[in-house]
């Protein structure tokens, strides 16, 4: 550490590193946020990259983003705004300056700052000139040429030399937040293993970034940020969708069934697929389809078959399962379905968070054909109620839809790894094998789930179809009569689920006027705003949805405290609708936005203050 | 039950079948109730999963596991079923629209995979089941509901489709050669991979005697050709004619005329891995060929899908460290606090 520069502590920072996609800002981040997390404060991170794998090099269009916050206390989201804004070129900074707090950092690498950069950006003159910089502290750094003189006798050619600058900023910015660096280092030793090169040049590079931001003087002082009081245990660093894939993989060891996840391609859930793909040691069966349809179809047979089986996707995905999740339903064959939201509609905003397919979870598919619908809060917790979709699809013989969102899946947070003997019980509702005349469609009479008799076992051969079942027999039938009792057992069924799905509770004052409502990926930035302005002397509250079909069994009757309900959402209103039909009773109203982007504590906080006061 | 004293009664479910009077379907149905108590498998290790169409009703007709899909789908959930279990003998029933037309993605990734399940496509060149439109392997020209004036379109051949998409076994009989039918789909039972029967097969409602010309009675045996492996290519009523080939193309001879005789015949090679001949073969069509029935293609592959991604995951199994959740909860980095 610096002798002449001071150290203050301070109890949280947000730092966004950026740059053309190519600059490895997303590789960056995650080692700055996992050596954080390491370091033992709390974490939470966002990574903002566009669809294009290279989109022409210098653009706005090819910016890379990455946010980590960090800090002393409880962290729920990555922040609105960052301390520091890493800019490795000129469009870094368009793309990224309306996110610097006035009174930020702003480290950028003068060297892109040519007046080519600085035209393909968009700026007409100085960047600092257009942008009001009053206030914020620039720091200027020659990060490309520093790396090429770092590097210039170590054998590698100048491409490969380039592609270390990310290191460079990364040393910089690990001195001024004072983080060790052998995470790092040790990254670079198992990912470059057959390349002792990389490893050298990377290590010296991340060395030389540090000490570099030592030896200047632009920098008055570097920053502490102790670690956070949080709960004692192991942790690990999970974001959504592993979490996602970790969750299923839980709850088929619990059952005892083979996991089979049918799936196909597609942006922000192919993370999930990926990491299922990997599991082969866990004896994960993965079927990469030709389709959508195929992914889902290839499940549901594995369904058939005895697996517990899932099938993962974005909202374009879901609407082309629509007709396969309505065959699951007839079939009465567990399923789940992961939707990780993105905006829409048609192919919409691929890289970008919503919650904009919450309608057609509920209703998206023809008929009558309703499904468990639950959404997960948090990047950790999406562990949980991955596990808990598998269950309730096992237990209730029904397919259920997961939804998380792009902001869950890449986020990422420390974790404190759970002991899977606190996990439930999932009881498979297998027929027993002595029984004699099983009917395929006899029911429990408190679940109304069927039993499951999987190919292989004798004496229970049975067909089952996507055509209208007869009641008990499951035999295809044509009478009016059983085909609205049919209806109205499937309906029933999915509402049973609700006696195993825990209350609804509620954050914050309980005498508060105001409740706030809010589902699924929004908890974080919720519970933030929630608590300042508790803080701030007012009374608010807080309900955040994790089950949404059905609903709590003590919904009406939270809802029913509070003299205003605001429903607070990332589309134009759906879950607010949703409560709308099932309570008709209570008057909602609405905060929405709608930019591809997670909402932000500050739009949270006047949207809560001007309801409170009208 | 002992596997070996099953007939083909036992496989009859107590369903009535509802085809229309004189579909060939039902001569399929007894084609396929024949051959499967000489399968080697049990009852409850057999399942038959079906699209939709008139042909997708069959899983209901057989007591063995059945699951009846949704359009074009079939091979897709069969892959699933088979993946998921591969000691389950699988059995996809489809049709010419849910096979080639809404479900021919997953019909030419099913065959491209090699997964092991036994598709029998009962190809009738119609729609039957939506009451007469045409279908993806309707001759071009062909009058139907949604075509007054005559289709304008070229119809698919599902042999080449099959050979074109890396097919290991493409067979072809007709509904009224049940006897052929049975020993033909015990020959794809057999192979492991994916096998493609194709069945011709009349609708006598919508499309009748669409194959008319090939299975007339009369003239039936001068206009097909049954090809059997490491036979010579003879056919004819007299066994009098034959095939050649001669610059890169089939030519149709008679036998002692211009001095040939069946040692210049194609000798009919189904194991060859070269799809060329059978390419040629599977896509002959009357008047200017016979029509060729048979196991045309059945060049195994020495392991199947199923079996290939169990094999990689025993493999994995052996090497990995992590065994259980709690293993792979605590693999990586990970840190303690205190």
């Amino acid at each position: 550490m610096s002798k002449q520069a001071k150290v203050i502590e301070i109890e949280e920072v947000a730092i966004r590193f950026s740059g053309d996609s190519g600059d490895g800002m997303q590789l960056t981040g995650t080692l700055f946020s996992d050596t954080s997390a390491l370091y033992g404060n709390d974490v939470s991170t966002f990574p903002d990259y566009p669809a294009e794998i290279r989109a022409p090099q210098g653009t706005v269009g090819g910016v890379s983003g990455f946010q980590v916050h960090f800090g002393h206390t409880q962290i729920n989201t990555p922040g609105d705004y960052c301390d520091v804004l890493v800019a490795m070129n000129p469009a870094a900074l368009k793309a990224n300056f309306r996110w610097v707090k006035p009174d930020g950092i702003i480290i950028y690498d003068v060297d892109q700052f040519d007046a080519k950069n600085i035209e393909k950006a968009g700026y007409k003159n100085d960047p600092f000139e257009e942008e009001d910089v009053t206030g914020i502290q620039l720091i200027s750094a020659p990060i490309s040429n520093l790396t090429r003189e770092s590097l210039k006798d170590i054998g590698l050619d100048q491409k490969s030399i380039l592609r270390c600058k990310n290191m460079f900023a990364l040393g910089i910015v690990s001195w001024l937040y004072d983080r060790p660096l052998d995470h790092s280092i040790s990254f670079f030793n198992k990912k470059f293993a057959q390349k002792p090169l990389l490893v050298e040049a990377n290590t010296k590079v991340l060395y030389d970034g540090y000490y570099y931001a030592e030896t200047i003087e632009a920098f008055t002082s570097n920053f502490k940020v102790k670690p956070a009081d949080i709960e004692k245990g192991t942790y690990r660093s999970i974001n959504g969708n592993q979490a996602v894939a970790w969750g299923m993989m839980a709850a088929a060891e619990k059952a005892d069934l083979q996991l089979y996840c049918g799936s196909y391609p597609i942006t922000p859930a192919t993370g999930i697929l990926e990491e299922l793909a990997a599991r082969k040691d866990l004896r994960v069966k993965t079927f990469q389809a030709e389709d959508e349809i195929a992914g889902i179809c290839t499940a549901i047979g594995a369904s058939f078959a005895g697996s517990l089986a899932v099938t993962t996707t974005s909202g374009p995905g879901l609407a082309l399962k629509g007709e396969a999740i309505g065959l699951a339903v007839m079939t009465e064959l567990p399923l789940v379905i992961v939707d990780v939201q993105r905006g829409g509609p048609s192919t919409g905003l691929p890289t970008k968070t919503e919650q904009s397919d919450l309608m057609q979870a509920l209703f998206g598919r023809n008929g009558e054909s309703p499904v468990v619908v639950i959404a997960s809060s948090t990047p950790s917790n999406c562990f949980d109620y991955a596990y808990m979709a598998c269950k309730i699809a096992v237990e209730h013989m029904t397919p259920v839809i997961l939804l998380t969102d792009g902001f869950l899946a890449n986020g990422t947070e420390p974790w404190r790894i759970p002991d899977m003997n606190d996990f439930p019980d999932i009881k498979v509702p297998r027929v027993a094998p002595d029984t004699k005349n099983w009917q395929p469609y006899a029911r429990d009479p408190e679940t109304l789930t069927r039993t499951w008799a999987v190919p292989g076992t004798a004496g229970m051969e049975h067909r089952l179809g996507s055509l209208e079942k007869m009641n008990i027999t499951g035999t295809v039938s044509y009478v009016p009569e059983n085909h609205e009792l049919m209806s109205h057992i499937r309906d029933q069924k999915i509402q049973k689920v609700a006696k195993d799905i825990p209350p609804l509770e509620i954050i914050g004052d309980e005498d508060a006027d105001l409740l706030i409502i809010g589902w699924g990926g929004t908890y974080g930035h919720l519970v933030t705003a929630l608590i300042e302005v508790r803080r701030e002397g007012h009374k608010v509250a807080l309900a955040q949805f994790n089950y949404i079909f059905p609903l709590p069994t003590n919904t009406g009757e939270i809802l029913g405290r509070f003299k205003k309900l605001l429903v607070c959402e990332i589309n134009l209103g759906q879950f607010a609708n949703y409560l709308r039909m099932q309570h008709p009773e209570y008057p909602y109203r609405k905060f929405n936005k709608i930019m591809g982007l997670p909402f932000t504590v500050k739009d949270l906080k006047e949207a809560i203050l001007k309801n409170l006061e009208d | 039950m002992d596997v070996q004293v099953l007939k083909a009664e036992d496989f009859k479910s107590d369903q009535m079948v509802r085809w229309c009077a004189g579909c060939g379907d039902h001569a399929i149905l007894s084609s396929v109730l024949k051959a499967l108590p000489q399968l080697g498998y049990k009852h409850e290790d057999i399942v038959f999963v079906s699209g939709i169409g008139c042909s997708s009703r069959f899983p209901y007709y057989v007591n063995t596991y059945g699951f009846h899909g949704i359009h074009g789908r079939a091979m897709a959930v069969a892959s699933g079923v088979k993946t998921s279990n591969p000691n389950l003998c699988v059995f996809v029933i489809t049709g010419d629209g849910d096979g080639l037309a809404i479900g021919g993605n997953h019909f030419i990734h099913l065959v491209r995979r090699d997964i092991d399940v036994n598709l029998i496509l009962f190809n009738n060149r119609i729609y039957g089941l939506t009451k007469g439109q045409y279908s993806p392997t309707s001759n071009q020209g062909s009058v139907t509901k949604t075509s007054p004036f005559g289709t304008i379109e070229q119809p698919f051949k599902p042999g080449g489709i099959t050979i074109g998409a890396n097919g290991t076994f493409f067979a072809r009989t007709i509904d009224s050669m049940p006897k052929v039918s049975t020993e033909i789909l015990l020959e794809a039972a057999k192979h492991k991979g994916t096998s493609i029967t194709e069945v011709l097969q009349n609708c006598v409602i919508y499309n009748d005697m669409t194959f008319g010309d090939i299975t007339d009675r009369d003239n039936r045996d001068d206009r097909i050709i049954m090809l059997k492996h490491g036979e010579p290519m003879i056919y004819g009523k007299n066994q009098e004619k034959g095939l050649m080939m001669k610059d890169n193309q089939l030519h149709v001879v008679q036998l002692g005329e211009n001095g040939i005789s069946e040692k210049d015949l194609l000798v009919h090679d189904a194991k060859t891995e070269f799809a060329g001949i059978h390419l040629l073969l599977a896509n002959m069509d009357y008047p200017n060929y016979p029509v060729a029935l048979g196991v045309i293609r059945a060049c195994e592959s020495p392991k199947s899908y199923d079996v290939k991604m169990d094999d990689q995951i025993e493999a994995i199994c052996g090497k990995s460290k992590i065994h259980n959740m709690h293993d792979l909860l605590h693999s990586g980095s990970t840190w303690e606090v205190k």
